[in-house]
Protein backbone atom coordinates (compact mmCIF):
# COMPACT_ATOMS: atom_id res chain seq x y z
CA UNK A 1 0.00 0.00 0.00
CA UNK A 2 1.57 3.18 -1.29
CA UNK A 3 -0.02 5.12 -3.11
CA UNK A 4 -1.69 7.34 -0.05
CA UNK A 5 0.14 10.97 0.76
CA UNK A 6 1.87 11.89 3.20
CA UNK A 7 -0.36 14.50 5.49
CA UNK A 8 0.66 18.18 4.24
CA UNK A 9 3.24 20.49 5.80
CA UNK A 10 2.08 22.33 8.43
CA UNK A 11 2.94 25.20 11.24
CA UNK A 12 3.65 21.98 13.29
CA UNK A 13 6.44 20.51 11.75
CA UNK A 14 10.34 20.39 11.59
CA UNK A 15 11.46 22.14 8.43
CA UNK A 16 14.95 23.18 6.90
CA UNK A 17 14.15 24.99 3.93
CA UNK A 18 11.58 27.06 2.12
CA UNK A 19 8.23 26.35 1.62
CA UNK A 20 8.99 27.79 -2.21
CA UNK A 21 11.83 24.95 -2.63
CA UNK A 22 11.46 22.82 -5.79
CA UNK A 23 10.73 19.31 -3.84
CA UNK A 24 10.00 18.61 -0.29
CA UNK A 25 11.55 15.64 1.79
CA UNK A 26 9.81 14.14 4.48
CA UNK A 27 11.55 11.66 6.25
CA UNK A 28 9.46 9.92 9.06
CA UNK A 29 12.44 8.93 11.72
CA UNK A 30 13.11 7.53 14.89
CA UNK A 31 16.27 8.36 16.42
CA UNK A 32 17.12 5.26 18.21
CA UNK A 33 16.60 3.17 14.94
CA UNK A 34 19.99 2.72 13.23
CA UNK A 35 19.01 2.43 10.08
CA UNK A 36 17.59 5.88 10.85
CA UNK A 37 21.30 6.80 12.02
CA UNK A 38 22.77 5.25 8.70
CA UNK A 39 20.28 7.33 7.08
CA UNK A 40 21.48 11.01 9.13
CA UNK A 41 24.76 11.38 7.83
CA UNK A 42 23.44 10.74 4.00
CA UNK A 43 20.51 12.99 4.31
CA UNK A 44 22.84 15.83 5.24
CA UNK A 45 24.71 15.64 2.30
CA UNK A 46 21.79 15.28 -0.11
CA UNK A 47 20.46 18.61 1.53
CA UNK A 48 24.22 20.36 1.04
CA UNK A 49 24.29 19.35 -2.50
CA UNK A 50 20.66 20.35 -3.29
CA UNK A 51 20.63 23.40 -1.26
CA UNK A 52 17.58 25.92 -1.43
CA UNK A 53 16.11 23.71 -4.22
CA UNK A 54 15.12 21.31 -1.27
CA UNK A 55 13.15 21.57 2.15
CA UNK A 56 13.49 18.96 4.37
CA UNK A 57 10.52 17.69 7.02
CA UNK A 58 11.44 15.57 9.87
CA UNK A 59 8.48 13.79 11.52
CA UNK A 60 9.00 11.42 14.52
CA UNK A 61 7.85 7.68 13.94
CA UNK A 62 9.65 5.96 17.39
CA UNK A 63 8.61 2.37 17.24
CA UNK A 64 9.16 1.78 21.38
CA UNK A 65 8.49 -2.09 20.88
CA UNK A 66 12.39 -1.93 19.35
CA UNK A 67 13.79 1.17 20.47
CA UNK A 68 13.14 1.83 24.73
CA UNK A 69 14.30 5.58 24.59
CA UNK A 70 12.71 6.26 21.12
CA UNK A 71 9.75 7.40 23.15
CA UNK A 72 11.34 9.71 24.67
CA UNK A 73 13.98 10.86 22.45
CA UNK A 74 11.12 12.16 19.95
CA UNK A 75 9.50 14.07 23.04
CA UNK A 76 12.40 15.58 23.99
CA UNK A 77 13.13 16.66 20.48
CA UNK A 78 9.40 18.20 20.29
CA UNK A 79 10.40 19.93 23.80
CA UNK A 80 13.26 21.88 22.38
CA UNK A 81 11.93 22.93 19.32
CA UNK A 82 8.95 24.47 21.55
CA UNK A 83 11.38 25.67 23.58
CA UNK A 84 14.39 26.72 21.84
CA UNK A 85 12.56 27.28 18.31
CA UNK A 86 13.81 25.23 14.90
CA UNK A 87 17.46 25.70 14.98
CA UNK A 88 17.65 24.05 18.94
CA UNK A 89 14.93 21.57 17.33
CA UNK A 90 17.65 21.08 14.56
CA UNK A 91 20.62 20.79 16.63
CA UNK A 92 18.73 18.05 18.80
CA UNK A 93 18.24 16.10 15.97
CA UNK A 94 22.04 16.49 14.95
CA UNK A 95 23.24 15.63 18.69
CA UNK A 96 20.56 12.76 18.96
CA UNK A 97 21.84 11.11 15.51
CA UNK A 98 24.91 11.28 16.22
CA UNK A 99 24.73 9.68 20.09
CA UNK A 100 22.13 6.63 19.12
CA UNK A 101 23.94 4.73 21.98
CA UNK A 102 23.49 7.01 24.40
CA UNK A 103 19.78 8.16 24.93
CA UNK A 104 18.69 7.71 28.44
CA UNK A 105 17.01 10.46 30.11
CA UNK A 106 19.77 12.00 31.71
CA UNK A 107 21.57 12.26 27.91
CA UNK A 108 18.34 13.82 26.38
CA UNK A 109 18.78 16.20 28.79
CA UNK A 110 22.22 17.02 28.29
CA UNK A 111 22.08 17.22 24.68
CA UNK A 112 18.78 19.49 25.03
CA UNK A 113 21.21 22.05 27.19
CA UNK A 114 23.80 21.55 24.03
CA UNK A 115 21.06 22.57 21.48
CA UNK A 116 20.56 25.76 23.95
CA UNK A 117 17.54 24.82 26.06
CA UNK A 118 17.12 24.05 29.89
CA UNK A 119 17.57 20.47 30.28
CA UNK A 120 15.75 20.47 33.39
CA UNK A 121 12.81 21.69 31.95
CA UNK A 122 12.74 19.07 29.06
CA UNK A 123 13.03 16.86 31.34
CA UNK A 124 10.07 17.83 33.47
CA UNK A 125 8.13 18.12 29.73
CA UNK A 126 8.85 13.99 29.85
CA UNK A 127 7.38 13.04 33.11
CA UNK A 128 4.39 15.20 32.50
CA UNK A 129 3.90 13.42 29.04
CA UNK A 130 3.42 16.80 27.68
CA UNK A 131 4.75 15.71 24.19
CA UNK A 132 3.41 12.05 24.07
CA UNK A 133 -0.06 13.16 22.58
CA UNK A 134 2.26 15.04 19.94
CA UNK A 135 4.18 12.19 19.11
CA UNK A 136 1.56 9.96 19.35
CA UNK A 137 -0.04 11.49 16.24
CA UNK A 138 2.79 12.30 14.15
CA UNK A 139 3.15 8.37 14.55
CA UNK A 140 -0.60 7.44 13.32
CA UNK A 141 -0.22 10.07 10.49
CA UNK A 142 2.81 8.85 9.57
CA UNK A 143 1.01 4.97 9.63
CA UNK A 144 -2.32 5.84 7.56
CA UNK A 145 -0.34 7.27 4.82
CA UNK A 146 1.81 4.27 4.56
CA UNK A 147 4.95 4.45 6.66
CA UNK A 148 6.34 0.83 7.38
CA UNK A 149 9.12 0.88 9.29
CA UNK A 150 12.10 3.80 9.44
CA UNK A 151 13.34 5.37 8.24
CA UNK A 152 10.45 5.90 5.64
CA UNK A 153 10.65 8.96 3.04
CA UNK A 154 8.26 10.59 0.89
CA UNK A 155 9.39 12.92 -1.81
CA UNK A 156 6.63 15.56 -2.80
CA UNK A 157 4.04 13.67 -0.35
CA UNK A 158 4.94 10.00 -2.22
CA UNK A 159 6.74 7.40 -0.41
CA UNK A 160 10.02 6.42 -1.62
CA UNK A 161 10.74 2.77 -1.71
CA UNK A 162 14.05 3.38 -3.47
CA UNK A 163 17.76 2.87 -2.57
CA UNK A 164 18.91 5.22 0.44
CA UNK A 165 22.36 6.21 -1.11
CA UNK A 166 22.82 9.95 -1.66
CA UNK A 167 23.43 9.46 -5.32
CA UNK A 168 20.24 7.78 -5.81
CA UNK A 169 18.47 10.06 -3.81
CA UNK A 170 20.11 13.00 -5.41
CA UNK A 171 19.14 11.97 -8.54
CA UNK A 172 15.13 10.82 -7.36
CA UNK A 173 14.96 14.61 -5.94
CA UNK A 174 15.89 16.35 -8.76
CA UNK A 175 13.65 13.83 -11.33
CA UNK A 176 11.15 14.82 -9.30
CA UNK A 177 11.41 18.32 -9.32
CA UNK A 178 12.20 18.65 -13.47
CA UNK A 179 8.84 16.91 -13.48
CA UNK A 180 7.04 19.63 -11.99
CA UNK A 181 5.50 22.64 -14.71
CA UNK A 182 8.07 25.23 -15.06
CA UNK B 1 2.55 -15.64 -7.61
CA UNK B 2 0.81 -19.36 -7.87
CA UNK B 3 -2.65 -19.97 -9.39
CA UNK B 4 -4.84 -20.21 -6.47
CA UNK B 5 -7.19 -17.00 -6.36
CA UNK B 6 -6.55 -14.94 -3.16
CA UNK B 7 -10.11 -14.45 -1.55
CA UNK B 8 -11.73 -11.63 -1.90
CA UNK B 9 -14.00 -8.83 0.07
CA UNK B 10 -17.50 -9.97 0.19
CA UNK B 11 -16.40 -13.70 0.85
CA UNK B 12 -17.04 -15.80 3.69
CA UNK B 13 -13.55 -16.36 5.68
CA UNK B 14 -12.35 -19.77 6.37
CA UNK B 15 -13.01 -20.84 9.93
CA UNK B 16 -9.56 -22.27 11.60
CA UNK B 17 -8.41 -23.28 14.83
CA UNK B 18 -4.61 -22.72 15.33
CA UNK B 19 -2.30 -22.61 17.76
CA UNK B 20 -1.02 -19.22 19.76
CA UNK B 21 1.52 -21.04 22.02
CA UNK B 22 2.49 -24.60 22.63
CA UNK B 23 -0.63 -25.19 25.09
CA UNK B 24 -3.44 -22.29 23.61
CA UNK B 25 -5.10 -22.44 20.28
CA UNK B 26 -6.91 -19.66 18.95
CA UNK B 27 -9.91 -19.83 16.60
CA UNK B 28 -11.30 -17.23 14.39
CA UNK B 29 -14.67 -17.78 15.89
CA UNK B 30 -13.09 -16.35 18.70
CA UNK B 31 -14.06 -13.24 17.91
CA UNK B 32 -16.91 -13.11 16.22
CA UNK B 33 -19.16 -9.77 17.30
CA UNK B 34 -15.87 -8.15 16.29
CA UNK B 35 -13.16 -7.14 13.58
CA UNK B 36 -10.14 -9.44 12.50
CA UNK B 37 -6.85 -8.62 10.89
CA UNK B 38 -5.15 -11.63 9.53
CA UNK B 39 -1.76 -10.93 8.77
CA UNK B 40 0.13 -13.77 6.90
CA UNK B 41 3.76 -13.21 6.82
CA UNK B 42 6.65 -15.60 5.32
CA UNK B 43 8.85 -16.24 8.54
CA UNK B 44 9.36 -15.32 11.56
CA UNK B 45 13.02 -13.13 11.99
CA UNK B 46 13.18 -10.64 9.04
CA UNK B 47 15.12 -7.37 9.72
CA UNK B 48 14.33 -5.18 12.68
CA UNK B 49 13.32 -1.89 12.34
CA UNK B 50 11.37 -2.69 8.76
CA UNK B 51 9.24 -5.57 10.95
CA UNK B 52 5.56 -5.62 10.28
CA UNK B 53 4.76 -7.54 13.38
CA UNK B 54 6.68 -4.80 15.45
CA UNK B 55 4.61 -1.70 13.41
CA UNK B 56 1.35 -3.79 14.40
CA UNK B 57 2.22 -3.78 18.34
CA UNK B 58 3.24 -0.13 17.93
CA UNK B 59 -0.45 0.25 16.70
CA UNK B 60 -2.29 -2.05 18.93
CA UNK B 61 -4.12 0.86 20.66
CA UNK B 62 -4.94 2.14 17.60
CA UNK B 63 -6.06 -0.97 16.47
CA UNK B 64 -8.11 -1.74 19.83
CA UNK B 65 -9.95 1.84 19.30
CA UNK B 66 -11.70 0.22 16.24
CA UNK B 67 -12.45 -3.14 18.49
CA UNK B 68 -10.26 -5.10 15.92
CA UNK B 69 -7.95 -7.88 16.75
CA UNK B 70 -4.65 -8.77 14.82
CA UNK B 71 -3.63 -11.83 14.21
CA UNK B 72 -0.15 -13.01 12.45
CA UNK B 73 0.00 -16.09 10.57
CA UNK B 74 3.28 -18.27 9.58
CA UNK B 75 4.52 -21.16 8.89
CA UNK B 76 6.76 -21.55 11.85
CA UNK B 77 6.21 -23.65 15.11
CA UNK B 78 4.63 -22.08 18.01
CA UNK B 79 7.76 -21.86 19.55
CA UNK B 80 9.70 -20.39 17.22
CA UNK B 81 7.07 -17.83 17.76
CA UNK B 82 7.15 -17.50 21.26
CA UNK B 83 11.29 -16.93 20.94
CA UNK B 84 10.18 -14.22 18.49
CA UNK B 85 8.14 -12.46 20.18
CA UNK B 86 10.16 -12.11 23.08
CA UNK B 87 12.85 -10.93 21.22
CA UNK B 88 10.98 -8.02 19.56
CA UNK B 89 8.57 -7.34 22.68
CA UNK B 90 5.52 -8.18 20.16
CA UNK B 91 2.00 -7.84 21.79
CA UNK B 92 0.24 -8.85 18.83
CA UNK B 93 -0.74 -12.79 18.76
CA UNK B 94 1.04 -14.88 16.35
CA UNK B 95 -0.74 -18.26 14.85
CA UNK B 96 1.52 -21.72 13.78
CA UNK B 97 -0.07 -22.67 10.41
CA UNK B 98 2.60 -25.44 10.90
CA UNK B 99 0.67 -28.80 10.98
CA UNK B 100 -1.00 -29.55 8.09
CA UNK B 101 2.03 -26.62 7.07
CA UNK B 102 0.13 -23.94 5.57
CA UNK B 103 -3.46 -25.17 5.11
CA UNK B 104 -5.20 -22.45 6.63
CA UNK B 105 -3.08 -20.21 4.64
CA UNK B 106 -4.14 -22.25 1.13
CA UNK B 107 -7.76 -21.82 1.92
CA UNK B 108 -7.47 -18.51 2.19
CA UNK B 109 -5.38 -18.56 -1.62
CA UNK B 110 -2.28 -17.30 0.10
CA UNK B 111 0.41 -20.18 0.08
CA UNK B 112 3.32 -20.19 -1.58
CA UNK B 113 4.26 -23.53 -2.77
CA UNK B 114 7.67 -22.87 -4.19
CA UNK B 115 9.27 -20.92 -0.96
CA UNK B 116 6.91 -23.35 1.45
CA UNK B 117 5.87 -20.19 3.30
CA UNK B 118 2.81 -18.01 3.46
CA UNK B 119 2.78 -14.99 0.79
CA UNK B 120 2.61 -11.76 3.01
CA UNK B 121 -1.35 -10.86 3.06
CA UNK B 122 -3.63 -8.94 4.84
CA UNK B 123 -7.15 -9.50 5.11
CA UNK B 124 -9.57 -7.49 7.39
CA UNK B 125 -12.44 -9.72 8.23
CA UNK B 126 -16.07 -7.84 10.23
CA UNK B 127 -17.41 -8.98 12.74
CA UNK B 128 -20.06 -11.57 11.50
CA UNK B 129 -16.99 -13.42 9.50
CA UNK B 130 -16.94 -12.03 6.32
CA UNK B 131 -13.72 -10.66 4.06
CA UNK B 132 -14.04 -7.05 3.85
CA UNK B 133 -10.78 -6.56 2.46
CA UNK B 134 -8.03 -8.17 1.23
CA UNK B 135 -4.32 -7.44 0.10
CA UNK B 136 -1.40 -9.29 -1.05
CA UNK B 137 2.01 -7.63 -0.59
CA UNK B 138 5.03 -8.51 -2.90
CA UNK B 139 6.58 -10.74 -0.51
CA UNK B 140 9.82 -7.71 0.12
CA UNK B 141 7.88 -5.08 1.07
CA UNK B 142 5.93 -4.63 4.20
CA UNK B 143 2.52 -3.52 3.72
CA UNK B 144 2.27 -0.97 6.07
CA UNK B 145 -1.01 -0.21 8.18
CA UNK B 146 -2.52 2.12 5.93
CA UNK B 147 -4.61 -0.02 4.12
CA UNK B 148 -5.62 -2.48 7.35
CA UNK B 149 -6.39 1.27 9.06
CA UNK B 150 -8.50 2.03 6.36
CA UNK B 151 -9.96 -1.01 5.87
CA UNK B 152 -11.45 -0.87 9.50
CA UNK B 153 -12.83 3.05 9.72
CA UNK B 154 -14.98 2.02 6.47
CA UNK B 155 -16.43 -0.85 8.45
CA UNK B 156 -16.47 0.46 12.28
CA UNK B 157 -16.97 3.94 11.61
CA UNK B 158 -18.54 4.52 8.02
CA UNK B 159 -19.08 8.40 8.37
CA UNK B 160 -15.57 9.61 9.43
CA UNK B 161 -13.95 7.39 7.01
CA UNK B 162 -16.42 9.04 3.71
CA UNK B 163 -15.13 12.82 5.99
CA UNK B 164 -11.52 11.41 5.49
CA UNK B 165 -11.99 10.91 1.70
CA UNK B 166 -13.76 13.99 0.96
CA UNK B 167 -11.13 16.09 2.52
Amino acid sequence: MSQRKAPEVTEQDHVQGSATAEVTLIEYGDFECPFCGAAYPILKRVRERLGDKLRFVFRNFPISESHRHAAHAAEAAESVADRGGPAAFWAMHDLLFEHQSALDDASLARYATRAGVDGELVLEDLREERYSERVNQSFLGGARSGVNGTPTLFIDGIRYDGPRDEEALVEALQAFHTRLPS
Amino acid sequence: MSQQSVLQAGTRAPEFSLPATPDRRVSLADFRGRPVVLAFYPADWSPVCGDQMTLYSALRPEFERFGAEVLGISVDGPWCHVAFADARNLKVTLLSDFEPKGEVARQYGVYNAQEGTTERALFVIDGDGVIRWSYVSPPALNPGADGILEALEQLTQPEAAAARSRS
